[in-house]
């Protein structure tokens, strides 16, 4: 009971910052607001008793992903202080087509896909058997995903060095 | 039946409770409350005390009295100086955000307020006892930066900007040193439970004496997570005035202030948990509420050395901080976490993985110093050149 009232209030706060992303007209303020949404869906993780999850969804999405987008805007000049328009000639499309889109998406997520659903606490060892899982069954994701970030990170020092004179 | 232990408190306390007729969720409910209360009333008193224990100690060092005219000692300068702040006008600029400027100074607190939460204070004292604490600690702490970037943007100061994207460049490279030491004592321990953690350092097991190399990285980078001396370059007053709070003025500056000395007090706590064994130490096993003593001796201990650097040491100029942080502190935080995990995976007695893992550690510590002095000796060099040749003396 308790439990459903703050799901719902947390769902709201979510969807409202979420909103407030693309419909605010300054930029900096949609990040934040973004920030704020990220961190709603943290809240929904701990109500799913999934607290690793939640800590790592405040730490790669808040501090990693969202300082990022933050930074970057700070650095672009004129996004800061200038109010750009949310909308343009193709939002009534681009509205609609979302909204089928969504409806979509919800019906085959709500009604086509059989969910495992178990009854059971969250065993005591969860992170040890992530752990394991990462490593073990679904250990071929995991090394491609860091191959991809240490060619990023080498891309990255490759632009950012100085020319050798 | 031992009434000084913190945990058969508990349980009579619990008692207590169910014999007054409350429902479960009303336990929890109160439970969750008083420790709240107790929690955040101890870290905004400590406060207090931290900020004359600092200016009182650092006054010592450099030769002077420090406050000494309010109360015994100086010891209610501060509480005058908060008084004093109270009353100051509040003053937010004209072209301010106005939300998002007065968010900063909440968030920047909350942030550090959250962190008391895992901190074990003695057997059984912790206020949640989460099976995922280190990595909690590292979450919270991309909060603060947080903080310090809507305080600079919000505040449309050019200083209060580039004191931001300082504030980011340096949190953001020093977090990562930072946690590669703390996953140094987890691997050890098998968990990230900071409970478990303290378990693991029984009978002076202590990982900071085991690993002195990691204790050292994680020493460094809470310096420069927490924006002290040498790493203040964010606050310079002589290059950007006072950084990503200055046009913060009154009680809302106090709270940057106020989140500023908590985060002293939580990364040592943090600090002597992770590397000094948090509560152990002689006699804890029969006496447990000694444990809370011990902790706070580690605690103190460690503050006391960060006020130490902070009184005596000069500021590094910021590329020397990126430096430091890139190409020494990284590189030998991933080496001695790979050493931790192959020295674990060794399949020797307890006490033989711990000398190879100190012997190794001095080893890295003294390569790192050793590679470091002669780039320093190096770039001296080259100083002098540049400047015989250019015909500045």
């Amino acid at each position: 009971m308790v439990l459903q009232a703050i799901f719902i209030l947390v769902a709201l706060f979510t969807i409202g910052c979420a909103l407030m992303v693309v419909l605010h007209r300054n930029l900096f303020i949609s990040a934040l607001f973004l920030i704020a949404s990220f961190f709603g869906v943290a809240v929904i993780y701990v109500l799913l008793e999934a607290e690793f999850i939640a800590v790592a969804q405040i730490l790669i999405y808040i501090g990693a992903i969202a300082t990022l987008i933050v930074f970057a805007i700070m650095l672009s000049r004129g996004m800061m202080t200038g109010r750009t328009s949310p909308r343009n000639a193709q939002a009534l499309w681009a509205g609609l087509g979302s909204v089928i889109l969504g409806i979509a998406l919800l019906y085959v997520v709500a009604y086509r896909v059989q969910w495992p659903v178990v009854q059971k606490d969250v065993p005591a060892d969860a992170i040890a058997r992530l752990g394991s899982a990462l490593v073990g069954r679904y250990v071929i994701p995991f090394e491609v995903a860091s191959v991809l970030l240490l060619a990023a990170l080498i891309g990255a020092v490759m632009i950012a060095r100085e020319k050798e004179v | 039946m031992n009434p000084l232990d913190p945990r058969i408190l508990g349980e009579w306390w619990n008692t207590f409770l169910r014999g007054l007729g409350l429902a479960e969720g009303w336990i929890v409910f109160i439970n969750g409350l008083v420790v709240t209360l107790i929690l955040l009333g101890f870290g905004l008193t400590s406060v207090i005390f931290l900020i004359w224990l600092e200016r009182k100690f650092a006054g010592r060092i450099q030769d002077r009295l420090g406050p000494n005219r309010v109360g015994p000692y100086g010891l209610l300068q501060t509480v005058a100086d908060a008084l004093k702040l109270m009353t100051k006008e509040d003053i937010t600029p004209d072209n301010a955000e106005r939300v998002t400027y007065n968010l900063a100074p909440g968030l920047a607190v909350f942030a550090v307020l959250m962190l008391l939460v895992v901190i074990p204070f003695g057997p059984g004292l912790i206020g949640v006892d989460l099976n995922i604490g280190v990595l909690y600690i590292v979450a919270m702490g991309s909060i603060g930066i947080m903080a310090a970037l809507m305080a600079g943007w919000a505040s449309n100061n050019k200083y209060a900007l580039l004191g931001g994207f300082r504030t980011v460049a340096q949190l953001l490279s020093y977090e990562i040193p930072m946690v590669l030491a703390m996953s140094v004592p987890v691997l050890f321990a098998g968990t990230m439970s900071m409970h478990g953690i303290v378990e693991k350092q029984a009978r002076f097991q202590w990982f900071g004496l085991i690993m002195p190399a990691a204790f050292l990285l994680y020493i460094i980078s809470a310096l420069a997570e927490n924006e002290r001396t040498p790493f203040d370059l964010l606050e310079a007053e002589s290059e950007i005035v006072a950084g990503y709070h200055i046009e913060y003025s009154g009680m809302k500056f106090a709270w940057f202030f106020l989140a500023f000395f908590l985060n002293t007090l939580i990364l040592s706590a943090i600090a002597a948990t992770l590397f000094l064994g948090g509560w152990q130490g002689p006699f804890v096993e029969q006496v447990p509420i000694l444990g809370v003593f011990y902790f706070f001796i580690k605690t103190t201990a460690i503050l006391l050395f960060f006020m130490w650097v902070r009184a005596t040491f000069p500021r590094l100029r910021i590329d020397q901080m990126m430096a430091l942080a890139w190409k020494v502190l990284v590189p030998m935080g991933l080496v001695l976490v790979l050493l931790a995990a192959l020295v674990v995976k060794l399949p020797i007695p307890g006490l033989l993985q711990n000398l190879i893992l100190f012997v190794t550690n001095i080893a890295i510590l003294l390569f790192v110093l050793g590679a470091v002095g002669r780039h320093l000796r190096k770039e001296a060099e080259r100083y002098k050149v540049r400047y015989q040749v250019s015909g500045i003396r």
